[in-house]
């Protein structure tokens, strides 16, 4: 299944990337070109097939629970690109 | 053109877990901004969930009280779309596995009982908090990585009376099961509603507009009330509803289009690798079951039966677990029901409802409470008394004995004293005296009136008006 | 005789110095900052050098204290794993500045046991996007063996520094071979091990599924050493195995007479490089004179693992990779004022369309792509389907052979730029990595031989779910009976 330009367009906005008219053009040729190879899964025959999501055989994982120490905000603003008072600033969002 | 409504509700439940669905942290309300995050609930580049047990737990108990079947094998899936207050950009939730399917709950409108089936339930991670300024929204993530219970009806609940019968039913069901608060002031309970019309008579489902933004029962049944009319007078004109989000503005009193662009939403939900599926057993289902309280409608049953209550009676004090179980943990010590219902449903209740907090808030040992009944119910105090003493319990946290003593609260019931006060109530109002006598009885209320103002509400209300009766004449 | 500088020391080597007081932490340090001073403009394998302030021990962390396991020697981390305080920006520019508030399991074990940290990762390919480490906003490391060749790839920098002795040993991560095949380009020990058997938390996630960490060595020693250390169950990661570890250097020193090997047809078809082929069947041989028994075994589906693992990994790529977005970390693309809320939707659009590389782009369209509404089933679904199938074939070899033997690489090393405009030719070079970690199974890829242009080459091993004993017994063996890993690069 060939991989269009406004696939791309949509599958870039699904994604929130940007891509500017020379990258639509490359990522078009390339894109349907990994999608064509990877179409030969197509020829295999899958019925009855299990798909496998984990590979290890474990199930259950759980804790109990229990308080655990949280970062104070300091550290988990650190890295902040805005940060106001003890928040993180984003652009305004309009709902 | 006669029209049906047809509506599905979704249910947010937050769980009161100490911990968050995937991480240590507290889920406490109210604290500093972003001081209950950490590197998994941030979903700070590296970090891994682990599933709080317990979450999973409670998730099983309330599928369990609502009919669920649940699911042997149940998995998380990751629900992708992009927002400030969602770390990780996906949201773990599930999808084609849940805790549970195929539910019901039997709601009572009018009298009468009416099933109305649950789709699903499932669990899933909150999101953070976004607030608005002026150029900006700041994001607080203490309340990301909740973990919520969704639960999904089923598009059979028909009215808006329906649609609110349904969230006190099963507000209060979760309740009683202690897993969750369900405020939904307090946001740890959302409810979204999906509502359309069709033709009466017909059947199926009309092209539907998808409510957000109620934040109380009463805003859920005044938003489908407005769009009941809205979408019914679009249809009579000829028109057509167009399938969208709309939110209920409180203020106005209407539901708002979000006119922002409605894509179909392709949220790409995958299993999520980093989490392990779960097995829950015939054996874990059982000993739930087993463990379940009693659960609101068999507690009101129970309750008429064993008490003699009417069934208005045993609904209202079974309306809170906490006020259930205070009102059989005040009959232990004293055997009155119909008083200490009375008593609990009437004043106490009021004081519930003004000062905003549940029974544990007021700080009265059931035993405290019964000893203050006992005292009205014996004569010792007045009715108007009581409910003043009521009010000093609650502020000073004193007996209702020393109260009464230090303030010289008893009733006064000897002739003497009494007549002393009613001596001086006549002397006052002549103008009364002279009313009764020519023949307007309301006088004698009055006169009554101002001798229990004079003797700070406790003279004995009967005494004084035989008393009052026999000094002015007359029958 | 000239003597032989620390730094081309293996671990257990220094350890023994270190314990006859022969030499201190800081004398090894001392000795790769020399090093480094030498090789590193050509070799480009350390990231942010300048920035730390240089290769030095100054604000390094670890305890490195003397009765620890470890005795305080440094190692090199991958520019993926968190440590706390440094920053760990996955070579991609959308992740510039970020330090993370905590260290990765991995290395709380690793200063535990007395390592010390170098406060300078290693180069990569971006978000472990490749497998020649030139997608890195750092610029491309070049081959020790030969700077006009990549390293290979995403852990080249990890790869390169053990090679050029500017590192002692090193992690790395592999989500289809990023350990051993960089590894294997530049004459090193790789190991992946066995899903699970290696905490992930902490580790920036490619693929979920599919990632690993591990070491990368000298020689097959100290990958025991380091797999010893790494490895165990971490009640922070749900798909960590609760499984003992056991003492891989226990291994080290068995023979492996009555070993019986599995060599996969499907690995010796058209496209591998006749030198491999031929290098890779002379160590095959010499497997056989130490004893071990080898045969020809199928696993029929391995045709399917490139595009299977192209399905897959870049899902689960597109999925992890959601989150960088500007908004609590990294890379923050400025918008102008808010303008009908357009700014929040430029604002993400904008920080990822410049904040990340050409082939991260590409993979989180891909794996978007598959994700997406009316394709899901076609491709995702499927590509589950196949994943079972080819674990299916390893399950089935492995009831009666203990290990598969196959070149890590159907090439030697291959030119800087040769295959950056064709991303499915540097796909297809991962062609004999990637059913490993489909699978699941831990996989070692070690030196034996060069080519004639004096180019390293790779034999992988792979064994059974967390048998890595196996791994390490073969390898050692192998390493012990031959003189690959006493050559170094001429540098």
């Amino acid at each position: 299944m060939p991989l269009s330009k406004d696939t791309i367009e949509y599958v870039s906005h699904l994604a929130r990337i940007e891509l500017d008219a020379q990258e639509l053009k490359e990522f078009s040729v390339q894109l349907e070109e990994i999608v064509n190879f990877i179409d030969t899964l197509k020829r295999i025959d899958i019925k009855d097939i299990p798909p496998t999501s984990h590979i290890l055989p474990v199930n259950n994982i759980a804790r109990e629970d229990k308080n655990r120490d949280s970062l104070p905000a300091d550290k988990a603003l650190l890295n902040a690109p805005q940060r106001k008072e003890s928040f993180f600033g984003v652009p305004k969002v309009i709902e | 053109m006669e029209y049906t409504a047809v509506i599905g509700l979704e249910a947010h439940v937050h769980l009161n877990t100490r911990s968050k669905a995937f991480c240590g942290c507290s889920t406490q309300f109210g604290s500093e901004p972003n001081s209950q995050v950490c590197p998994v609930c941030l979903g700070f580049p590296g970090s891994l969930p682990v599933l709080n047990r317990t979450a999973l737990e409670y998730a099983i108990t309330v599928a369990v009280a609502l009919n669920c079947r649940v699911q042997e094998f149940t998995k998380f899936d990751r629900k992708h779309y992009y927002y400030p207050d969602l770390p990780k950009n996906y949201q773990i939730s599930q999808y084609d596995l849940p805790v549970a399917l195929e539910g019901f709950l039997d709601i009572q409108v009018d009298g009468k009982v009416k099933r109305i089936r649950i789709r699903r339930a499932h669990l899933e991670e909150d999101a953070g908090k976004l607030i608005h300024r002026q150029d900006i929204s700041l994001v607080d993530f203490n309340r990301a990585g909740v973990p919520l219970l969704e639960i999904v009806s089923e598009p059979d609940i028909n009215s808006p009376q329906e649609a609110y019968a349904y969230l006190t039913f099963l507000k209060s069901i979760i309740e009683y099961l202690g897993v969750s608060d369900c405020d939904m002031e307090k946001g740890s309970l959302r409810c979204d509603a999906n509502i359309s019309l069709i033709e009466k008579g017909q059947s199926g489902l009309g092209t539907k507009s998808e409510l957000k933004n109620m934040n109380s029962f009463k805003a859920v049944k005044d938003a489908l009330s407005f769009e009941i009319e809205r979408q019914s007078e679009l249809l009579s004109g000829g028109g057509v509803i167009t399938q969208e989000t709309r939110l209920w503005d409180a203020k106005g009193l209407r539901t708002i289009s979000m006119r922002s662009k409605e894509e179909a939403k392709d949220y790409r939900y995958f299993p999520d690798p980093d989490l392990s599926p779960f097995t829950i057993s015939q054996d874990t289902i059982s000993r739930i079951k087993q463990s379940l309280p009693e659960l609101p409608r068999e507690k009101q049953k129970r309750l008429a039966d064993q008490y003699g209550l009417s069934d208005y009676d045993a609904e209202l004090i079974t309306s809170s677990r906490q006020l259930a179980d205070y009102f059989e943990e005040c009959l232990k010590g004293y055997a009155n029901a119909k008083a200490v219902f009375n008593w609990l449903s009437g004043p106490v209740l009021s004081e519930l409802n003004s000062r905003g907090v549940s029974i544990s808030g007021l700080n009265i040992s059931p035993e405290q409470m019964v000893e203050l009944v006992k005292f009205f119910q014996e004569g010792k105090i007045t009715n108007l008394v009581a409910k003043d003493v009521l009010g000093q319990m609650i502020q000073s946290g004193k007996a209702a004995a020393d109260i009464i003593e230090q303030n010289g609260l008893a009733q006064i019931s000897d002739a003497g004293s009494l007549k002393k006060i009613i001596d001086q109530v006549l002397e006052e109002n002549t103008k009364s005296v002279g009313d009764y006598k020519a023949g307007k009885s309301n006088a004698l209320m009055f006169l009554l009136g101002q001798v229990m103002k004079k003797s700070q509400g406790k003279a004995n209300p009967k005494t004084v008006a035989d008393m009052l009766k026999t000094r002015l004449g007359g029958s | 005789m000239q003597e032989q500088k620390l730094n081309s020391f293996s671990a257990h080597a220094l350890l023994g110095k270190l314990d006859k007081k022969e030499i201190t932490p800081q004398d090894i340090v001392s000795s790769l900052i020399e090093r480094a001073g030498q090789v590193e403009q050509r070799i480009n394998a350390y990231v942010r050098i300048e920035e730390a302030g240089g290769l030095s021990l100054a604000g390094a962390s670890g305890s490195g204290r003397g009765e620890s396991k470890l005795k305080g020697i440094p190692i090199a981390i991958k520019d993926n794993i968190c440590t706390e305080g440094y920053n760990t920006e996955c070579c991609s520019k959308i992740l510039r500045g970020f330090k993370p508030p905590y260290d990765a399991t991995v290395i709380k074990k690793l200063k535990q046991a007395g390592a010390v940290i170098l406060p300078v990762k290693t180069n990569m390919d971006e978000f472990a996007f490749g497998s020649s480490t030139e997608n890195s906003c750092f610029g491309p490391t070049r081959n020790p063996y030969d700077p006009e060749r990549v390293p290979g790839g995403s852990s080249g920098g990890s790869a390169a520094v053990t090679a050029a002795d500017e590192a002692i040993w090193a992690l790395g991560s592999d989500t289809g071979g990023s350990i051993r095949q960089p590894a294997c380009f530049c004459g090193v020990v790789g190991c992946k091990p066995t899903y699970g058997r290696v905490s992930r938390y902490g580790l920036i996630a490619f693929a979920s599924s599919l990632d690993q960490i591990g070491p990368i060595t000298k020689d097959v020693q100290d990958s025991a050493l380091l797999m010893n250390l790494i490895a165990g169950y971490d009640p922070s990661d749900s798909t960590s195995v609760n499984i003992e570890v056991p003492d891989y250097t226990k291994s080290l020193f068995k023979d492996i007479k009555g070993i019986k090997i599995g060599i996969p047809k499907e690995y010796f078809v058209e496209g591998i490089d006749g030198q491999v082929k031929d290098i890779v069947w002379q160590a095959i041989g010499k497997l056989k004179d130490l004893g071990a028994e080898y045969c020809e075994v199928s696993l029929p589906h391995t045709q399917y693992a490139v595009p299977v693992y192209y399905i897959i990994a870049t899902a689960e790529a597109s999925s992890n990779l959601a989150r960088f977005d500007g908004v609590q970390y990294g890379y923050r693309h400025p918008v102008q004022k808010s303008f009908k809320g357009q700014s929040l939707i430029e604002m993400y659009n904008m920080t990822r369309g410049r904040g990340f590389g050409q082939e991260a782009k590409r993979r989180i369209i891909l794996g978007t792509f598959v994700l997406s509404h009316g394709y899901y089933d076609a491709y995702y679904l499927r590509a589950l389907k196949v994943r079972t199938l080819i674990k299916q074939d390893f399950d089935r070899v492995f009831k009666e052979y203990d290990c598969i033997v196959t070149p890590t690489s159907p090439t030697p090393a291959f030119k800087i730029g040769e295959k950056t405009k064709d991303p499915l030719k540097m796909y297809l070079s991962d062609i004999y990595t990637i059913s490993a970690n489909l699978a699941g199974v831990p996989a070692l890829s070690l030196p034996c031989g060069f080519t004639k242009k004096g180019l390293p080459v790779g034999l992988q091993i792979i064994a059974r779910h967390f048998d890595e004993e196996t791994l390490m017994r073969v390898a050692h063996t192998y390493e012990q009976n031959t003189e690959w890993h006493k050559i170094k690069p001429k540098l």
